[in-house]
C-alpha cells in the first residue's frame, strides 16, 4: 500500500508516471506535437507480428472462431428486397472465444506482454465484456487480476447486464472493485495501479488493438476459403473504436483492400453517460453513441497518453440503430437461426439486415462478432429490467423510439432501418476538438498530414475544412 | 448483534470520495452523492455488520471498509417474460 497523497487531484497529477511504470511503454517516443504522433511506429513498437499474435492467441483459447452463413435471415431479408437485392449475411461467432466475446482477442496480447515483462498481475477499468476477457486471460497466464467496474447507481441498483459482467470477472478469479456512477473510475484505476504495481491492461493500448487485428485477418482468410473472394462489407459495432480499428487493420494486413468497413452503434442520444439517474435507463452498456460519438470525434480521451483505437481513420460508413431494433433481431436470430447470443453483439447484425436489402444478392456482408448470453445479459432480462424501471416497452414503429423513455420493438423486419450518419460531420467535429487542444494557427504541415490520415481524408480536405 | 466469524466471505463498502471531493463538471445528480466502492473478500478478524473491518480479497489483497453483506451473492436472472418477444420469428407473425 502506498502512503502517498490519494486525493483526487494528487493521484490525477501523477497520471503520467503511473502510466509509464504500469506498461513500460514510453509514449514520448511517438509524440510529435500536442495533436500528432507516429501512429504506425507506435503500433509496430509492440514487437508482435500477425503470426505472433495468432500463435499467442491460440495458446489461450482465442481466435479461429467459426464464420457462419445466416441463410434463413438472408432469405427473410430477400423477401423484403427489390429483385436482385439482398446480400448474403455471414456472422463471425466470436462468442466461441474463451470468456465469450471478441474482447478475449483484445486482452490476450496484454496478458502475454504482462507475463513476459514480469508483472504479477493486470488491471483494467471496464464495465464491458473486456473485464471477463482480461480475467480469463490473466487466469491462464498465472497472473492476478483486478477489474475496476462502474456497477451501481447511488441507490446500489445495477443494470442486470453489468451485474452479470461483474459475476463473470469473479468467476474467472478476479477481484472486482465495484463502483457507483462517475468518471472517477479513471482515478480509481490509477490508484489501484499505483498500489499494486500491476500491468495496465487498458482497452486502448497498441497491445489491445493489435490483438483485434487477427479478427479482420481471419475474416478475409475464411471468406476466401468459403466463397473464393473477400467480403464486400464487414460491419462492426462501434463504441471506443478498438473493434473498428483492429478489424480494419486486420483486413488491410490480409490485403482485403476493397472490403468496406461499416461501423454501427445503438442510438442513445439524450442520455448522459456520467448521470447517476440515466445510468439505469439504458439497456446497452456499450456499443452505443455515448461512447461512439465522443471517441470518433476525439480518440485521445482515454486512460493512456495516445489512443491506439482510431475509428474514423478506418470507417467507410457509420450507422445507428435503436435498442428495440437490436432486441428484435436478437430474438429473430434465436428463433430462425438457432443461435442464442447477447444483444450487444447483435448491434452490427441489426445494421447488416438493413444494409443487405440495398446490396446485390451476390454480395457478401460479414457481421464480425457475437457475444455470449445468459442471465442478466439476455434481451428478456434487459427488457424486464427496463419495464420495472418505468421504461415503456412495446411493439411498434422504431421511429418512435426515445432512449431512456421508450423501447419500441419493431412489428416487422421491414421496420428495421439503420440510419446512415454523415461521417464528414464527425470529421469536422474531430478537427474542432483538435483545434480546442492545439490552436489551428500552430498546426504544422506534419500536423495537418496526421489529422488528414486520422480522418481518412486528403490534407487538402483538412485545409478546406479548418475549424473557425 | 451477531458476530461474523473470521474467514467468512463478505462484502465491504468504502466511501472513496465525498461529494465535495469528486471530479469537476459532473451532472448535478451525480455530484451530490458520494463515490462509493464495494468489494468482496474473506473477513480477517471477527466482526459485525456496520463495523469497520479488514478483508483479504480473492487475489490476496488486504482492504478495509464497512462490513455490509455476509455471503454476497448474485441473483440476476432472465427477468419476467416479455410476451412481446415471444411471437417474433414464428408463424404467429409474418416473417
Amino acid at each position: 500500500m502506498t502512503s502517498r497523497d490519494i486525493s483526487y487531484d494528487a493521484v490525477m497529477s501523477r497520471k503520467n508516471e503511473i502510466m509509464k511504470s504500469s506498461m513500460q511503454l514510453d509514449y514520448d517516443e511517438f509524440i510529435q506535437s500536442p495533436i500528432a504522433f507516429d501512429y504506425e511506429r507506435m503500433m509496430t513498437a509492440t514487437g508482435y507480428s500477425m503470426d505472433d499474435i495468432i500463435r499467442i492467441q491460440q495458446e489461450t483459447k482465442v481466435g479461429n472462431t467459426p464464420l457462419y452463413e445466416l441463410k434463413n435471415l438472408t432469405n427473410a431479408v430477400r423477401r423484403l428486397s427489390p429483385k436482385g437485392k439482398g446480400a448474403r449475411i455471414f456472422v463471425k461467432d466470436e462468442a466461441a472465444n474463451a470468456s465469450g466475446s471478441f474482447k478475449a482477442r483484445r486482452a490476450s496480447i496484454s496478458a502475454f506482454d504482462a507475463q513476459k515483462k514480469g508483472y504479477k498481475g493486470m488491471i483494467a477499468a471496464t464495465s464491458g465484456n473486456y473485464g471477463a476477457a482480461v480475467a480469463s486471460q490473466a487466469a491462464q497466464r498465472g497472473l492476478k487480476c483486478i477489474i475496476v467496474q462502474e456497477l451501481y447507481d447511488s441507490r446500489g441498483v445495477g443494470q442486470p447486464e453489468i451485474i452479470e459482467k461483474a459475476r463473470a470477472c469473479e468467476a474467472y478469479g478476479a477481484e472486482v472493485i465495484k463502483l457507483t456512477v462517475g468518471p472517477e473510475l479513471f482515478y480509481m484505476l490509477l490508484r489501484t495501479l499505483e498500489e499494486t504495481g500491476f500491468f495496465n491492461a487498458s482497452l486502448y493500448t497498441p497491445f489491445g488493438i493489435r490483438g483485434v487485428e487477427s479478427l479482420g485477418y481471419e475474416i478475409a482468410q475464411q471468406s476466401r476459403q468459403l466463397l473464393g473472394k473477400d467480403p464486400d462489407a464487414v460491419i462492426v459495432t462501434h463504441a471506443g473504436g478498438g473493434n473498428v480499428t483492429g478489424t480494419a487493420r486486420g483486413l488491410i494486413a490480409a490485403n482485403a483492400n476493397s472490403t468496406k468497413v461499416i461501423a454501427c452503434s445503438v442510438d442513445l442520444t439524450g442520455l448522459h453517460m456520467a448521470s447517476d439517474r440515466d445510468f439505469n435507463r439504458k439497456s446497452f452498456t456499450t456499443g452505443h453513441t455515448g461512447f461512439g460519438i465522443p471517441f470518433a470525434t476525439w480518440p485521445d480521451r482515454v486512460d493512456v497518453p495516445r489512443n491506439a483505437a482510431r475509428s474514423v481513420r478506418y470507417m467507410d460508413e457509420y450507422h445507428l440503430v435503436t435498442q428495440g431494433e437490436v432486441f428484435y433481431i436478437t430474438e429473430l436470430l434465436t428463433k430462425i437461426e438457432g443461435l442464442e447470443r447477447g444483444p450487444a453483439g447483435n448491434i452490427s447484425l441489426t445494421a447488416a439486415v438493413s444494409l443487405a436489402r440495398e446490396m446485390d444478392d451476390d454480395h457478401v456482408i460479414v457481421v464480425q462478432e457475437t457475444e455470449y448470453t445468459g442471465a442478466g445479459k439476455h434481451h428478456n432480462s434487459q427488457l424486464s429490467f427496463a419495464r420495472e424501471n418505468g421504461i415503456e416497452v412495446r411493439r411498434g414503429d422504431p421511429a418512435d423510439d426515445c432512449p431512456g423513455k421508450t423501447i419500441i420493438i419493431p412489428q416487422h423486419l421491414a421496420q428495421v432501418q439503420s440510419k446512415r450518419q454523415d461521417i464528414d460531420h464527425l470529421r469536422r467535429a474531430y478537427l474542432s476538438n483538435a483545434a480546442h487542444r492545439y490552436p489551428v494557427s500552430q498546426w504544422s504541415k506534419a500536423d495537418i498530414a496526421f489529422l488528414a490520415q486520422d480522418i481518412k481524408k486528403a490534407p487538402e480536405w483538412v485545409q478546406n475544412n479548418l475549424p473557425i | 448483534m451477531a458476530i461474523i466469524s473470521k474467514g467468512t466471505w463478505v462484502e465491504i463498502e468504502q466511501i472513496v470520495l465525498n461529494p465535495d471531493q469528486r471530479a469537476p463538471s459532473l451532472p448535478e445528480e451525480t455530484q451530490k452523492v458520494p463515490y462509493v466502492l464495494r468489494v468482496s473478500g474473506f473477513l480477517i478478524e471477527d466482526g459485525q455488520l456496520g463495523q469497520d473491518v479488514k478483508i483479504k480479497t480473492i487475489i490476496g489483497r488486504q482492504l478495509s471498509g464497512t462490513l455490509r453483506v455476509v455471503n454476497p451473492s448474485y441473483s440476476h436472472s432472465f427477468g419476467k417474460t416479455i410476451p412481446e418477444l415471444l411471437t417474433i420469428g414464428t408463424d404467429w407473425e409474418d416473417k
